[in-house]
């Protein structure tokens, strides 16, 4: 009942997901939908780190993960709040619309 | 006496103190200051020569070289030492340099009393007496080159003084330029020097040639011409004379300091200085002797019809210093420097004296509007009539002693030097006779400042007043020389070079032959008088009744042969012609240009493209993005995929 | 019961990301998005990871995804509009996908043979074991990332606060 699962199992979910996000980053058309791309990425590697800590009893594995939701969270704030702003200026959030740096 | 103390290096430093004191404070200090501190330097640097000189007089044995110089360059066995050495050549041009350029200092402070830029005149003038000092001291070629290419500076600083005039600044282009000529060939002869010697050490390089005489007459021939290049550049010879007459655009003091008594005779200076390279090169002394006396005719001839009383000087100059080439020439170079020594006496006041007449008459350089100063300047009167006795050669003036020497000693010299004789002869005469037409015409009859033109500066003559005494004062010492000056005798003054410049030099006494000859000379001196005061003593239309039946022959001199214009059209038009076209159009556009083009095109076109990478586009910069970690992820894994243990291995496998 | 489990949530994880590409308005996908957190949650907890699942579910599903929801519906974008973006995006970027995914497979496939088994009976990292590392050896970083998220919190204020607002 108990069937162990291989490791490399959860390694080869979290490249899959890895590569789900790139390819959102590539298709996606709206800002706020590629940023969530970036964010399925972060959890994609962050899976990665957890079999990692799993596979080698590591608690620092852990910690890691640990650090960088507290990054996604602070990145998720910043870029949130660019993205409002450039919304409020350019009125769109397509990016094929947003290739100027000057208005 | 063990160890002399003469402190050489200091005589040359203490001037360079006074032009970093005055160049750097001079213009926020007070008047009064700047001037003790110019004068000052100049006066212990003139004391310690003057100690000097009374040691030697003592019994100081020469030469003295100084002992523990730094070392400049040092390459394999060639050496160059700031090395000062003292012998008895070197002390005479000492004494005339700190002495005579110590009273200019003094003359200066009344004469530039009321120009801008009073500190900087000093602050130069203190700088040429350092490059000059250590011209005279320098005991090996390159340290000589150094003065001898810092008094040209100096020089260039003074003649463009007057900062707000063009001519002068083009004056001062003109005369680095023309020097800058006769350096290629210093420069030349000292590379020959060093393939010849291995050494540019005055004392090493007579010592090699007494020793073993090995070098061929060919050798030293190419490597004294080269060094009578040089020097006639630097003492305004045919034919790269044509800056000293220009250099007159400087403030008078200059022209007595540098255009006269000292600079000028750096060429003279060094000839003698390397007699014993020219002794082993008779055709250079030929060279030598017949640039010398043709310059000292052409001057002549071109100073008799010059209105501007500091272009007679500056011919006159030119003339003189031809005297010192021919002395040099015919082997006569303690005559050379003797006539040097009294030159700087007498030239000098005669500049002085002009430039007393230009301060006293508010800035009229031209004779034609002078006359009648005898009564309203008497002491420049009286110091000037000195001056010319002695540039004449009356006896027993100072000039007489020198020229006389000169003379004798070219007479002398075989067949040629007959030939040379006789114009020097001619030219002893148009010298009496220039100045004395210059000295009519300023001092006596009539003053005629009203009636030569426009008359829009004739109160200048009725302001027309004597000097104050710190200008009248080195009028009167150097007046005193000029009588006194070559009473010291040919002979004796012979003797006491004896040991720098040679012993052949000494003219034998000839007994009658010279009485002849010094008796002949009075004589032409007297008759360039005689004829000068029927010319301009009594009616001054004779000069002019003259010039008219001459008319070709006076316009050829009054526009001095046309030399100038020769040159501009030979030389400076075809180097301009070049440069514009040649250079120009071919270097500047093909070599310049095009490289900057290609430059501008190369970077222009990678900017193109990569310009076109950075779009702006999010989409496709993540796309760069992953293939860039697509190319990362591969390079890191390739060792494990492809079954390699490490980065390194891969790396090692890649490259291989 | 383990092999179970990760099945069930691995495809739900996939599902979610596939369905976030999938989908053109933004509120669906961020609502997959919330989908595949949660599974990854469940994964955590599979791996031993107690606190980082509940992490998970706290600050990522909950506070992060609360924010992304709001500021969709805030901006209120509407669905994608149909646009052709750069070439260099097609052209470069989906074999450079390709080539990531058959790189990374390829090194797990041949690095995961020497791993482990996962299951059940492994017992787990507690939060105990957690926080002794993290307050002892890594107190200064932790406390670091606290500066990071006021500084994080500052610039979001001053980024999204209107224009108007200093004039």
């Amino acid at each position: 009942m108990n069937t162990p699962v291989p490791a490399d199992w959860y390694l080869l979910l979290s490249a899959a997901l890895f590569t789900l996000g790139v390819i959102g980053f590539l298709i996606k058309r709206s800002l706020i939908t590629v940023f969530m791309s970036i964010e399925l990425m972060l959890n994609a590697v962050n899976l990665s780190f957890v079999t990692f800590a799993h596979e080698w009893h590591a608690v620092k594995g852990q910690i890691f993960v640990f650090f960088v939701m507290m990054v996604a969270a602070a990145e998720a704030a910043v870029g949130l709040a660019i993205i409002i702003s450039i919304f409020r200026v350019r009125g769109t959030l397509t990016v094929d619309q947003i290739d100027r740096m000057k208005l | 006496m063990n160890e002399p103390m003469l402190f050489l290096p200091l005589i040359a430093l203490l001037p360079l103190a006074g032009f970093l004191l005055n160049g750097l404070f001079g213009s926020r200090l007070p008047k009064a200051l700047v001037s003790t501190i110019a004068l000052l330097f100049p006066l212990l640097s003139f004391a310690l020569v003057a100690r000097a000189a009374w040691m030697v007089h003592a019994g100081l044995a020469l030469p003295v070289a100084e002992a523990n110089a730094p070392t400049w360059i040092a390459v394999g066995t060639f050496h160059v030492g700031f090395q000062f050495v003292l012998d008895q050549l070197t002390l005479v041009m000492l004494l005339v340099v700190t002495g005579v350029g110590f009273l200019i200092h003094l003359y200066s402070v009344g004469y530039m009393e009321h120009e801008s830029g009073y500190w900087r005149f000093f602050a130069y003038l203190n700088l040429f007496l350092f490059f000059m000092t250590v011209l005279v001291l320098a005991g090996n070629f390159l340290l000589m080159f150094v003065g001898w290419e810092g008094v040209g500076l100096a020089s260039y600083l003074l003649i463009g003084f007057y900062i707000d005039r063009k001519s002068a600044g083009d004056a001062g282009i003109k005369a680095f330029v023309t020097n800058r000529v006769g350096d290629f060939g210093f420069l030349i002869a000292m590379f020959l020097l060093i393939a010849h010697f291995g050494t540019l050490s005055f004392s090493r390089i007579t010592a090699q040639l007494s020793a073993h005489p090995t070098l061929t007459t060919g050798a030293a021939t190419l490597i004294c011409l080269c060094l009578v290049l040089g020097a006639v550049g630097k003492s305004a010879q045919i034919p790269l004379y044509v800056w000293l007459p220009d250099a007159m655009e400087g403030p008078t003091p200059v022209s007595a300091l540098i255009h006269a008594a000292t600079m000028v005779t750096a060429g003279v200076y060094m000839i003698a200085r390397t007699h014993a390279l020219f002794d082993l090169a008779p055709a250079a002394l030929t060279v030598v002797a017949v640039i010398g006396t043709a310059t000292a005719f052409f001057a002549a001839t071109v100073a008799i019809v010059q209105t501007d009383i500091k272009r007679v000087l500056a011919y006159s100059t030119i003339s003189q210093l031809g005297y010192m080439f021919l002395g040099c020439g015919v082997g006569a170079y303690s005559a050379a420097v003797f006539h040097l020594m009294t030159h700087a006496f007498f030239k000098g006041l005669l500049f002085l004296a002009a430039g007393s007449v230009i301060h006293g008459l508010g800035g009229e350089q031209d004779i034609r509007r002078m006359g009648g100063l005898r009564k309203t300047m008497p002491v420049t009167f009286w110091t000037m009539t000195a001056a010319v006795l002695a540039i004449s050669g009356f006896f027993p003036f100072a000039g007489f002693f020198s020229k006389d020497a000169i003379l004798a000693a070219a007479f002398q010299h075989g067949s040629t030097g007959k030939l040379l004789w006789m114009v020097g002869l001619v030219t002893a005469l148009m010298t009496s006779f220039y100045m004395f037409r210059l000295w009519y015409l300023t001092f006596l009859g009539q003053s005629r400042a009203h009636s030569a033109s426009d008359g829009h500066d004739h109160e200048h003559h009725h302001h027309a007043h004597e000097s104050p005494w710190i200008m009248l004062l080195p009028l009167v010492l150097l007046a005193l020389l000029s009588v006194c000056g070559g009473w010291i005798g040919i002979d004796r003054f012979a003797a006491f070079l004896a040991p720098a410049t040679g012993m052949a030099s000494a003219a034998p006494n000839a007994g009658h032959t010279e009485l002849f000859l010094s008796v002949l000379a009075v004589l032409v001196a007297a008759l360039g008088w005689f004829v000068a005061h029927l010319f301009f003593g009594r009616r001054t239309s004779a000069a002019d009744d003259a010039a008219q039946r001459l008319a070709p022959l006076h316009r050829v001199l009054e526009h001095k042969y046309w030399i100038d214009e020769i040159y501009t059209s030979l030389i400076i038009r075809p180097i301009q012609w070049f440069a514009r076209f040649g250079l120009g159009w071919l270097g500047e556009l093909t070599l310049v240009r095009g490289s900057v083009w290609l430059l501008v095109g190369v970077t222009g076109l990678c900017g193109e493209l990569l310009r076109r990478w950075q779009s702006g586009n999010l989409r496709s910069y993540a796309a760069w993005l992953a293939i860039g970690a697509a190319a990362l992820l591969i390079f890191a894994l390739a060792g494990t995929l492809l079954g390699m243990n490490s980065l390194a291995d891969s790396i090692h496998w890649a490259v291989r | 019961m383990h092999l179970v489990l990760f099945l069930i949530f691995a495809l739900f994880a996939l599902a979610g990301a596939a369905n976030l590409l999938l989908q053109k308005h933004p509120i669906n996908s961020a609502l997959s998005l919330i989908v595949v957190m949660s599974s990854l949650a469940v994964l955590y907890l599979l791996l031993g990871a107690e606190f980082l699942a509940m992490a998970q579910v706290i600050v990522y599903a909950g506070a992060i995804m609360v924010l992304f929801t709001f500021v969709v519906m805030l901006l209120n974008e509407g669905r994608e509009e149909k646009t052709w973006g750069s070439r260099a995006a097609r052209t470069v970027g989906f074999p450079a996908v390709v080539v990531l995914l058959a790189t990374l497979a390829a090194a797990i496939l041949r690095a995961g043979r020497h791993y482990g088994m996962v299951s059940l009976s492994d017992g787990i990292t507690t939060t105990q074991d957690l926080s002794k590392v993290l307050f002892r050896d890594l107190l200064l970083p932790f406390e670091l990332t606290s500066v990071l998220i006021l500084i994080a919190i500052l610039g979001a204020v001053a980024l999204a606060r209107k224009d108007d607002g200093n004039a």
